[in-house]
């Protein structure tokens, strides 16, 4: 399906364009309040403490499995070859209660249907890569850390 | 200062609905004109007297169309109430509070849809370039409703043991009600346990029977003040206690960023509602409960209180939403098995129930309970 384009975010939107930017040079970022310093995702203007003072916040990329599912089919054209595939939701291990949804895969550039559903559980541990998915995107994908250690 | 309260201060007096399937030739429009028509009749009030008008934001018929289709007068009060499967409830409080206010005498609410066409799908509609909460989730994948919350499913599962045999219970109850309901739309199609068990994925671990129909339909009620309601042909369901939820972090349908997981927007529907209502949730004798997918039951029947947290699967084990059960469940089939009208058809069962013309009729109902989605701004209400 390389003629079906991939379905991106928009880069541009002032709430949220620091995470696409940081993404771009591969940093994995999550808001931090200036005045409080809560931890926040996904990205608000605002903090609940009332500040507006919201910085980005590199975070180590590590996390655990909070869940999954595997979509088949029928899905967008965009992901229709992919069937089935995998995509889970993230707890990143700098801020457990902050979750992020994503795919796994073996690589930064193997496909999102690289790993079996059968190798994929709850606490798995993962560390995030980076995907080139257009000049202005990259999106970030999470790789099993006993995989990741075994490519280094 | 005083307030003014619902409590049985406006009444649900007529109910219409069009036939439910698949590929009916009417158009959306069509389908509303003909269920608030159909409404209308059964309360026996006349359309140039509806002077308030409800309906959920997804709604594609227009207010001022219906108004000038059906022959209104002047409209002074509508309302439109988030968030899709979540505002059916919301539309029928809001038509309480209009009434009880003073805003609108007869206030009329609809829900007329189309889906049971692939195109007309939402999630086919996704944009190549996404925004707002969407772009944290469709960019990966995660592209449909059932994608949004089968991982919470797989992760409640786990943290509390339920299994893909206490869905498929969910799945095999509504249809045994749908069986005895000849307007359901599965009334000749049976499901049995093992059928559910081996259904075709569609996200894992989802199943063909995990969701509710795709269907064509509409589903209208007027609602009149108290006073109103006695001059009317039909017993009133009176509108007893109502509330929408929003609990902090939650989201649409993708609840992932709740520092308490399961803390879904139920939960603070209920605070309101039980402080509200004459009834706790040990007195409700029958539910309708929104089920686009199986684990909402679950989920709504722990947040609204019928179950602890974590314990509503051995509440579906033991037979509790079945016959003779504690709480008997969307017991026209729900969503899963009699129509999906966006819950608006759960709303119609609670009326027959109240009426006693359900056909699967609970004995000696003195109250009804309906909530909308669970997992997205949501409502209830309690009908007496």
């Amino acid at each position: 399906m390389e003629d079906t384009p991939p379905v991106i975010p928009v880069t541009d939107d002032p709430d949220t364009a620091g995470f696409w930017a940081a993404a771009r040079s591969k940093k994995l970022v999550v808001q931090r309040c200036g005045v409080c310093g809560k931890m926040r995702f996904p990205p608000r203007p605002v903090c609940t403490c009332g500040s507006f003072s919201m910085r980005w916040h590199e975070v180590s990329g590590r996390g655990r499995v909070w869940s999954y599912a595997i979509a088949h089919a029928p899905t967008l054209p965009a992901f229709a070859a992919m069937v089935p595939y995998p995509f889970a939701v993230i707890e990143l291990e700098d801020a457990p209660h902050l979750r992020m949804v994503g795919n796994l895969a073996m690589a930064a550039d193997a496909p999102i249907n690289s790993i079996p559903p059968d190798d994929i559980f709850i606490g798995q541990e993962v560390s995030v890569a980076f995907r080139q998915v257009t000049d202005e995107v990259m999106l970030p994908v999470w790789i099993p850390s006993a995989r990741a250690e075994a490519a280094q | 200062m005083s307030t003014i309260k619902i409590k049985d201060r406006a009444a649900i007096v007529g109910m219409g609905e069009t036939e439910f399937g698949k590929g009916l030739a009417g158009s959306e429009f069509e389908l509303a004109c003909r269920a608030i028509t159909a409404a209308l009749a059964d309360a026996g009030i006349r359309a140039d007297e509806v002077d308030g008008l409800s309906c959920s934001n997804m709604e594609a018929t227009h207010e001022e169309d219906l108004a000038d289709a059906l022959g209104f007068d002047d409209v002074t009060f509508f309302s439109r109430i988030p968030a899709g499967g979540g505002g059916g409830c919301g539309t029928v409080g809001q038509a309480a509070m209009a009434i009880a206010t003073g805003q609108a005498e007869v206030v009329v609410v609809w829900r007329s849809r189309k889906r049971s066409g692939r195109t007309s799908r939402v999630w086919g509609k996704t944009a190549q370039q996404v925004t707002d909460y969407e772009m944290w989730l469709r960019p990966y994948g995660m592209i449909r409703p059932v994608d949004d919350i089968a991982p919470q499913t797989r992760r409640y599962m786990h943290d509390f043991g339920a299994t893909r045999t206490d869905l498929g219970r969910i799945a095999v109850t509504f249809r045994a009600y749908a069986n005895q309901n000849p307007r359901a739309m599965m009334h000749a199609k049976e499901l049995t346990l093992e059928q559910y068990l081996s259904a075709r994925w569609i996200s894992d671990p989802l199943c063909l029977f995990d969701c509710c129909l795709e269907s064509d339909g509409a589903v209208a009620f007027v609602l009149v003040s108290a006073e109103r309601a006695k001059d009317c042909p039909t017993r009133p369901a009176y509108v007893h206690a109502f509330a929408q939820g929003i609990t902090a972090g939650s989201s649409l349908m993708a609840n992932y960023n709740l520092e308490d997981p399961y803390r879904l927007q139920s939960y603070a529907a209920a605070g309101r509602l039980w402080r509200d209502s004459d009834f706790a949730p040990r007195d409700i004798k029958v539910a309708q409960i929104y089920d686009a997918f199986t684990p909402e039951v679950l989920w709504s029947l722990e947040g609204f209180g019928f179950c602890g947290r974590g314990e509503a699967a051995e509440f579906v084990r033991n037979g509790e939403i079945g016959p003779g059960g504690r709480l008997p469940v969307n017991t026209a089939g729900g969503s899963l098995s009699e129509a999906y009208i966006h819950g608006f058809n759960l709303i119609s069962e609670a009326v027959r129930q109240i009426r006693g013309t359900s056909s699967a009729q609970i004995d000696n109902v003195d109250s009804a309970f309906v909530c909308s989605s669970e997992g997205v701004p949501t409502s209830a209400i309690i009908l007496r």
